[in-house]
């Protein structure tokens, strides 16, 4: 028993099964990220004014993965058109850069990840903020903002001694030691280095601030810039997480095709280059995501 | 690409659809490969057959039902007898009164019976049903109210998403549809086959839920936030983030490790849902192809009979509403375990706590996206029931559907519309009200493409020869209950008397209106229609109407009271019945009691069903291939169909539903019959000149 049409198009239709069912399942995904996407509209909409981080990704690692991405999406036609000709060589070797591609991709996923790990935000009461924090930050030139709504100001950088404080059972008592960044957004300066995807961090030399723990907005209190810290951080996860989750599952199965896969292309390369081409009708949709995302996340 | 050499066709195997149907030598009992037998692992559980995967789904869909049903049972018996013990000596006390007041209505028993005391289970001991549920569930055999809501929760759950829809779409869906249609079997048959291990998978965690320390998921299945964020755990005990701050704030109680949030019931509900649909969402990829694709040579567009259309349009509902509520499940899913803040405003209180979160959510989001998805449900729910019906009466009214066509259409329209209408569930959350303008036009424009079906099924029986077979009786009933849900909803659907009925019994009446006596009345015209196609044997009728009398007037009896309480004024939520708010919800408390019992009987009612379509899976009687003497495909292949269904390659001449045609000598022609050629069957009633299709003249 064979299923009809898995090769071939059905000629009224003009399609075969698996190009129909990527289309398909397709749809479900632009309903899936189109949900998600107003609801950012929906959230930023109905957010304070001022509230709103801007500028806080580090556009040119955005940038990098975009064009990572575009050109993944070149070597995944080539694949294919690698196979139509019945190339096996290109094709594998096309796929092979695809994959390469999408796992830098990951990788640099990872690097802004780990930066959002190791940031930290405190939010300090307006009162306590203008009276002792905030001309010293800026006498050095360090970078803080004012949440109108909350009356707090918000401060970001590394937590110098918290590690030494939970050694020593003292994280309630304080006080936390933080060397807070230089600058939001995307701006590269020479002489100082740049945080990994987020900002200009300052040198390890620069005079650190020490925070009270009193001073810190009891609702907000203090954190890695993780979903918990504000929604734009639970947007960003959300959205650069599931689109990565799409990835891995891309790569995956181009794994499967560069491997266990190609097998077939001695059996019956036109059902190969059909599999590739719903492959590769995935990827570009996965690649057209992201450019949904980067001006979304990343330059507004 | 015109320059590309020829691609090597050859090298495939070729694909015309009806060189595929292979002249089966072995007995229809033979579930194998013709290349190779498979084990019993490959032919029963992890399947690829279409027909295979279709009972699984029926049989697993079937004892959800049963299994979501129980909870309601048990949670009438709170609002019934408000915080008495759930014991032997307590129910029994009840139900002897009930049946001595019956009597001395009669005039049997000379004097009233006394009201029954509850008995308190006695210190020390524990009831059965303490024993069942657990001490923080139901101490002493009373329902906790966190007991009663998870039940609330759970009932509506595995009733709509573990019941219904695997039953509705994914068991007749893959049983019937590709038979239908002439095809050998789904287009992805090893993608139907990850459904079933989805589905199985979330089944496996959302009644696993029901186990964990907390109960299961107790929001509602619309699952509110912030109430479902906040529910146990409270979402302040954040896995990552801002939990060193939650550690650092005086009074803070000690946040649980990470499994034990991961294993909170509301978690648990999200994680499965997410599984639930993802199987859905591959089921409807898979049926969408099939119908597109795998239609046999012949088989038009307005060829295929209705059932087909409306798995098509139930596909297309779930394939496009389904997505925006998994995205709201991630989102919850980070709210409660990642402490973000998409759905909760800043400064809640909980418990006396502020709640530590970044804010700037808003409820209405869930609310949005939940119904987005929960409103076309509603109908994903009804087609495949009207589909079933459909079949049903044309095949035993003897006649084709009266305005196949319009039907078609109409279901169409409806479909697109079911998508637009969705905040006509949330006029009370204050959108405004030009939004509920749109929405109330929108809702009231869907009842028209929804009321041309059902009538358009009502007219087809006119002038029929009805045969009052099980599926019928079902049909019958289903046509006027379903009418009653439908009518009901009207109402509902205008904002200001929706102000009113709003959350109250009225709602729940109108609903179950449609789910109950509408589709699962279908479903089991469906069971009984389908079933010797799927076994070669007939479900037993005598048995059929034992179970049918009884469910139908304790259907009724259940239901049609709740109108009453609803217009009355009875709140849906109320943990104790409405006995608090007595006063004001005066003179429609006794009928909690009624419906109660109506509903345990109607459970008891479902034993002779349950026994019928085990039995009969052995003993039943043998019958031919088409024992109901229909047209559409799936009667020309063998019953029960072997692996690749049909024994010679199908191609089909007609329609679906030639019934009674003027000048053919059987009162039936199978589509798949040649115009040319001579009728095998004689078996048709009279001459086909002395009987008429269609409306008799009406002057």
């Amino acid at each position: 028993m064979d299923i009809p049409y898995t090769v071939s198009a059905r000629p009224d239709t003009g399609l075969y099964n698996g190009k129909l069912g990527i289309w398909l399942f397709l749809a479900s995904e632009v309903m899936l990220f189109g949900a998600i996407f107003t609801s950012y509209l929906f959230v930023r909409l109905g957010a304070d004014d001022g509230s709103w981080p801007n500028h806080v990704q580090n556009v040119w690692l955005g940038l990098t993965n975009t064009i990572l991405l575009l050109a993944s999406s070149i070597t995944m036609v080539l694949a294919w058109v690698g196979l139509k000709e019945r190339k096996f060589n290109t094709y594998w070797w096309a796929l092979a850069a695809t994959i390469v591609l999408g796992v830098a991709f990951l990788a640099i996923k990872g690097v802004e990840y780990h930066a959002k790990w190791i940031h930290w935000g405190f939010f300090i009461n307006e009162d306590a903020f203008v009276k002792k924090y905030k001309d010293d930050l800026d006498k050095d030139n360090y970078f803080y903002s004012y949440i109108p709504q909350q009356h707090c100001y918000e401060v970001r950088g590394h937590f110098i001694n918290r590690d030494e404080l939970i050694a020593n059972n003292q994280l309630k008592a304080g006080p936390y030691t933080v060397l807070p960044d230089k600058a939001p957004g995307f701006a590269i300066n020479a002489g100082q280095h740049t945080g990994p995807s987020f900002n200009t961090v300052s040198d390890e030399e620069d005079p650190k601030i020490s925070i009270d723990p009193k001073d810190i907005d009891p609702l907000r209190g203090y954190g890695r810039l993780l979903p918990a810290y504000g929604t734009y951080y639970a947007v960003y996860f959300l959205v650069t997480g599931l689109h990565a989750m799409h990835i891995i599952g891309g790569v995956v199965v181009m794994l499967y095709f560069l491997t266990i896969g190609s097998r077939m292309y001695k059996r019956n390369p036109e059902q190969l280059s059909n599999r590739i081409e719903v492959t590769g009708i995935f990827w570009h949709f996965v690649d057209l995501v992201w450019i949904t995302v980067f001006p979304i996340l990343y330059l507004t | 690409m015109d320059d590309l050499p020829p691609s090597s066709e050859a090298a495939a195997s070729s694909h015309a659809p009806a060189a595929h149907g292979h002249a089966h030598d072995h007995g229809h009992d033979d579930h194998g490969h013709e290349h190779h037998e498979l084990g019993f692992v490959r032919t029963y559980i992890f399947s690829t057959d279409h027909k295979t995967i279709g009972i699984q789904y029926i049989f697993g869909g079937l004892t959800f039902l049963m299994f979501g049903f129980m909870l309601m049972l048990l949670m009438r018996w709170q609002i019934a007898f408000p915080y008495e013990p759930l014991t032997y000596a307590n129910a029994s006390a009840h139900m002897g009164y009930q049946f001595h007041e019956v009597l001395y209505h009669l005039g049997v028993d000379s004097a009233p019976p006394e009201i029954p005391t509850p008995v308190a289970v006695p210190a020390g001991q524990t009831c059965f049903m303490e024993w069942l549920f657990g001490k923080d569930q139901m101490p002493g055999g009373v329902m906790t109210g966190n007991f009663y809501n998870t039940l609330g929760a759970m009932h509506g759950t595995i009733m709509v998403f573990f019941g219904i829809v695997p039953v509705a779409f994914a068991a007749f869906g893959n049983f019937v549809m590709p038979l239908q249609i002439g095809t050998v079997d789904m287009a992805f048959p090893r993608l139907n086959m990850g459904s079933v291990i989805l589905f199985f998978i979330s089944a496996v965690l959302m009644f696993s839920s029901l186990l964990v320390p907390g109960g299961a998921a107790k929001s509602g299945w619309t699952s509110y936030t912030p109430l479902a964020t906040i529910s146990d755990p409270p979402t302040h005990y954040h896995l990552l983030g801002m939990q060193s701050w939650v550690a650092a704030t005086p009074n803070f109680p000690e946040h649980p490790t990470w499994w034990a949030l991961l294993l909170a019931g509301q978690t648990m509900w999200i994680v499965a849902m997410a599984f639930n649909i993802t199987s859905s969402l591959l089921s409807s990829v898979n049926f969408i192809a099939t119908i597109v694709n795998l239609r046999a040579k012949g088989m038009g567009w307005m060829r295929m009979p209705f059932f087909v259309w409306t798995q098509f349009v139930t596909a297309f509902l779930l394939l496009l509403a389904f997505p925006p509520l998994e995205a709201a499940a991630f989102m919850q899913l980070f709210d409660r375990c990642f402490g973000s803040s998409f759905m909760s405003p800043g400064g809640l209180i909980v418990n006396g706590q502020p709640l530590i979160t970044s804010g700037g959510g808003t409820p209405l989001l869930w609310q949005h996206l939940f119904w987005f998805l929960g409103h076309p449900e509603v109908y994903v729910l009804v087609l495949p029931g009207l589909g079933i019906i459909a079949e049903v009466v044309a095949n035993n009214a003897r006649k084709p559907l009266w305005g196949y066509n319009q039907m078609v259409y109409g279901v169409l329209v409806l479909a697109f519309l079911s998508m637009i209408v969705w905040a006509h569930h949330m006029y009370l959350t204050g959108m405004g009200t030009a939004v509920s303008s749109f929405f109330q036009l929108t809702t009231i424009i869907i009842s028209v493409p929804t009321i041309l079906i059902l009538s358009s099924l009502i007219i087809s029986l006119w002038g029929g020869a009805i045969r009052f077979t099980s599926p019928m009786l079902w049909a019958c009933a289903f046509l006027p209950l379903f009418g009653i849900g439908g009518l009901t909803g009207i109402p509902l659907a205008f904002n200001a008397p929706d102000q009113f009925l709003h959350d109250s019994y009225y709602i729940i009446a109108h609903f179950h209106y449609v789910i109950a006596p509408g589709t699962i009345f279908a479903l089991f015209a469906g069971c009984h229609y389908w079933y010797p196609k799927a076994t070669g044997r007939m479900m037993s009728e005598f048995w059929n109407k034992v179970h049918f009398w009884p469910t139908m007037i304790l259907m009724n009896c259940t239901f049609f009271p709740m109108f009453l309480q609803g217009m009355a004024g009875m709140h849906r939520r109320m943990y104790d019945g409405g006995a608090t708010y007595q006063q004001l919800n005066a003179g429609v408390l006794h009928w909690n009691i009624f419906i109660s019992e109506a509903a345990w009987l109607m459970g008891l009612a479902q034993i002779p069903f349950i026994i019928n379509f085990c039995f009969s899976w052995k003993y039943g009687r043998k019958v031919s291939d088409n024992p109901w003497e229909a047209t559409t495909l799936e009667w020309s292949a063998p019953s029960p169909p072997p692996h690749g269904n049909f024994l010679k390659p199908v191609v089909v001449y007609r329609g679906p539903y030639e019934y009674s045609v003027p000048g053919a000598v059987n009162d039936y022609t199978p589509q798949d019959e040649p115009p040319t050629a001579k009728p095998t069957h004689i078996s048709g009633p009279a001459p086909a000149d002395e009987r008429s299709i269609g409306f008799p003249p009406l002057t």
